[in-house]
């Protein structure tokens, strides 16, 4: 049997398959379909320090391989978080991360400094890339001096896994990359959503409510893809690739270009249980390949 | 409720008219127990432009015989897709998803059940529910035509049936909301599903005249079961989820100008 155990910088995921900020609730959502304690480690929806009502109705359209979303970070704020949903989930067996998310910097760094004092939860995925809030969010992972004052300011407040997850919608993913490293974080995760939009042609009018929104799914993998690999060749800590990951094989084809851990997130929706297929697609390639661990393909790309 | 990812068995597939269809699922293991209100995600398979999950109420669920029924209108290619579904192919379905409708204590209450277009789909099944339950209750139907009336016949198994059409080609000429039942009858509690247009003109009835209200929306979903946060609707609590918290809300819960 092969090893299926990756670490991201001082952590240890029993297995390199992680749930999608957004796409999986607070896990409990999924406990009917599967036991998700098999999952290597859980990414809780977006949180910010108060309570957001998120964006107008409609916030989602499906396109070709697809969907484009603009929800808003909605959510009750972290207190509420600690209070009602923590206790919920703490003792759930695997890894959560909370997916930490701000307007200002000082947002930022009072909500990992509240998280930082939940023993169960052992890291955060600090989101500088949400493409669907008017301030803050993804105008800090676009810019290199602003990605670099939020991740240097939370890496002092924040002592566990610290991973930056950066948006796709930049000139240069490379030096974004570079910066966040070099501010100390332990680990990176990207794609967040490519900022698209659609119209409807017979009304006329945008198909969401904030015109433009955040496309997933297997549509963005190419892109993903890409910036994973280039990403690969920049920084040495590790990365966690996500992008319409569907199946295995996707899966498979980002540990090829560099990631040592994915996400899953969009096909979620349209299969619950498709992390457990993604994680036993990739333990039968890896004993098919004869590999020993995962670690044996990661990067491996032969050109 | 537990929900559950299930591969049914297509028993049947009866095209009404050119527009609606009704599948009948069923399974060689017991169906878990649905409610009227609540409503499955469907897969569909082999439409490439069809990526996720389509949401589609339970019309009927029948126990004994352990049959599902879906009624569908063919809007695009989703649904096109699922039309053409043979007896003994397999569908992947979640269910049951959402919350259901509430039943008054009193079962003398005088109920009347609303659909307008393809919101007939949950309709039928709760007034099959609320017969099994003791309950009587009028159906008032609406459509743009007659070929939009469909299902009369089960919905006269479990009370009276009133209808509309726009074009007056099958009972009274108008909107649900101008039927002749509504000015010589009075009721406790109303249900409806249908176009918003309609659902908001009926809860405006029924607001004015103090009747307790319930309407069931059909917002678009990613999901279907509380996890995107795509379907939210605006109430007096904030953006609540039509899959989770819904489809069915009173009318007191929703922002709507009535
Ligand atoms: C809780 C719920 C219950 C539903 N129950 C039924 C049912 O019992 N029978 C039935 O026929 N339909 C039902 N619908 C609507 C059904 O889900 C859509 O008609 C279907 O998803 C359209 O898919 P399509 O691929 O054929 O069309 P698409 O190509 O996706 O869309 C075609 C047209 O339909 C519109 N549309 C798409 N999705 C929706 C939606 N959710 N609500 C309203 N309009 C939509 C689009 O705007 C577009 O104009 C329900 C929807 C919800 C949310
Ligand atoms: C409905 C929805 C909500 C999302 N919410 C968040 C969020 O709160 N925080 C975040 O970092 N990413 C969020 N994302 C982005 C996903 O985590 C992921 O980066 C992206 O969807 C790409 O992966 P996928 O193609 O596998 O979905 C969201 C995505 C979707 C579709
Ligand atoms: S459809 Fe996803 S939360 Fe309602």
């Amino acid at each position: 049997m092969a090893d299926l155990k990756v670490k991201l910088g001082k952590l240890q995921l029993k297995n390199p398959v992680m749930t999608a900020s957004g796409t999986f609730g607070y896990g409990t959502e999924y406990s009917d379909f599967f036991d998700i304690s098999r999952i290597g480690c859980i990414v809780v929806k977006g949180i910010t320090l108060r309570n957001r009502e998120g964006n107008a109705y409609p916030r989602m359209a499906e396109t070709p391989s697809g969907m484009l979303n603009a929800v808003g970070l909605q959510n009750r704020g972290i207190d509420h978080f600690i209070k009602h949903i923590y206790p919920e989930i703490k003792n759930v067996n695997t890894n959560i991360f909370v997916n930490v998310n701000g307007s200002t910097v000082e947002e930022y760094i009072e909500v990992a400094e509240k998280v930082n004092d939940l023993d169960k939860i052992p890291g955060i995925e600090l989101n500088i890339s949400c493409p669907n809030v008017k301030e803050g969010g993804m105008a800090f992972g676009v810019s290199c001096p602003a990605a670099a004052t939020v991740v240097r300011e939370v890496r002092k407040v924040y002592s566990k896994e610290l991973m930056v997850k950066l948006s796709p919608n930049v000139t240069s993913i490379t030096e974004i990359a570079r910066v966040v490293e070099g501010e100390g974080a332990d680990s990176i995760s990207l794609i967040n959503t490519l900022l698209g939009m659609a119209i409807d042609a017979e009304s006329r009018k945008p198909m969401l409510s904030t015109i433009t929104g955040g496309l997933s799914g297997p549509a963005i993998k190419p892109v993903a893809l890409r910036m994973v690999w280039q990403v690969a060749q920049e920084v040495k800590i590790p990365i966690v690739g996500m992008g319409g990951i569907m199946n295995a094989r996707d899966a498979i084809e980002f540990f090829l270009a560099g990631a040592s851990a994915v996400q899953i997130g969009t096909a979620n929706f349209i299969d619950p249980t498709v992390s457990m297929k993604v994680l036993e697609g990739i333990e039968d390639y890896l004993n098919r390949h004869k590999f020993n661990s995962i670690y044996d393909i990661i990067g491996t790309m032969t050109i | 409720m537990k929900k559950f990812i299930l591969d049914l068995i297509v028993k049947e597939n009866e095209h009404i008219n050119e527009d609606y269809f009704v599948l009948k699922l069923t399974s060689n293991d017991k169906l878990p127990h649905m409610l009227p209100g609540q409503f499955v995600e469907i897969k569909v398979e082999n439409s490439p432009t069809t990526f996720l999950r389509r949401p589609i109420s339970v019309n009927f669920y029948d126990k004994e015989l352990n049959e599902l029924w879906l009624l569908i209108q063919i809007v695009g290619n989703g649904t096109r897709k699922l039309s053409e579904v043979q007896v003994g192919d397999t569908l992947n379905l979640i269910l049951p998803l959402g919350n259901t409708f509430s039943i008054p204590g009193d079962k003398n209450s005088r109920l009347l059940l609303v659909g307008g277009g393809v919101g007939f789909a949950p309709m039928l099944f709760l007034g099959a529910y609320l017969n099994d339950l003791g309950y009587r209750c009028d159906f008032l139907l609406g459509g743009r035509s007659e070929a939009n009336m469909v299902q009369l016949n089960e919905f006269k198994r479990y009370g009276e049936v009133y209808t509309t059409t726009e074009d007056g080609s099958m009972g009274e000429k108008g909107y649900v909301t101008q039927h002749s039942l509504l000015q010589k009858k009075q009721f406790d509690m109303i249900y409806t599903c249908g176009p918003t247009p309609m659902m908001q003109a009926v809860a405006s009835y029924a607001h004015k005249r103090n009747i307790a209200c319930e309407v069931s929306l059909e917002n678009m979903m990613a999901c279907g079961f509380g996890t995107c946060l795509c379907c939210v609707t605006d109430t007096v609590d904030g953006n609540l989820c039509v899959c989770t918290e819904g489809p069915v809300f009173n009318i007191t819960k929703l922002k709507w100008q009535i």
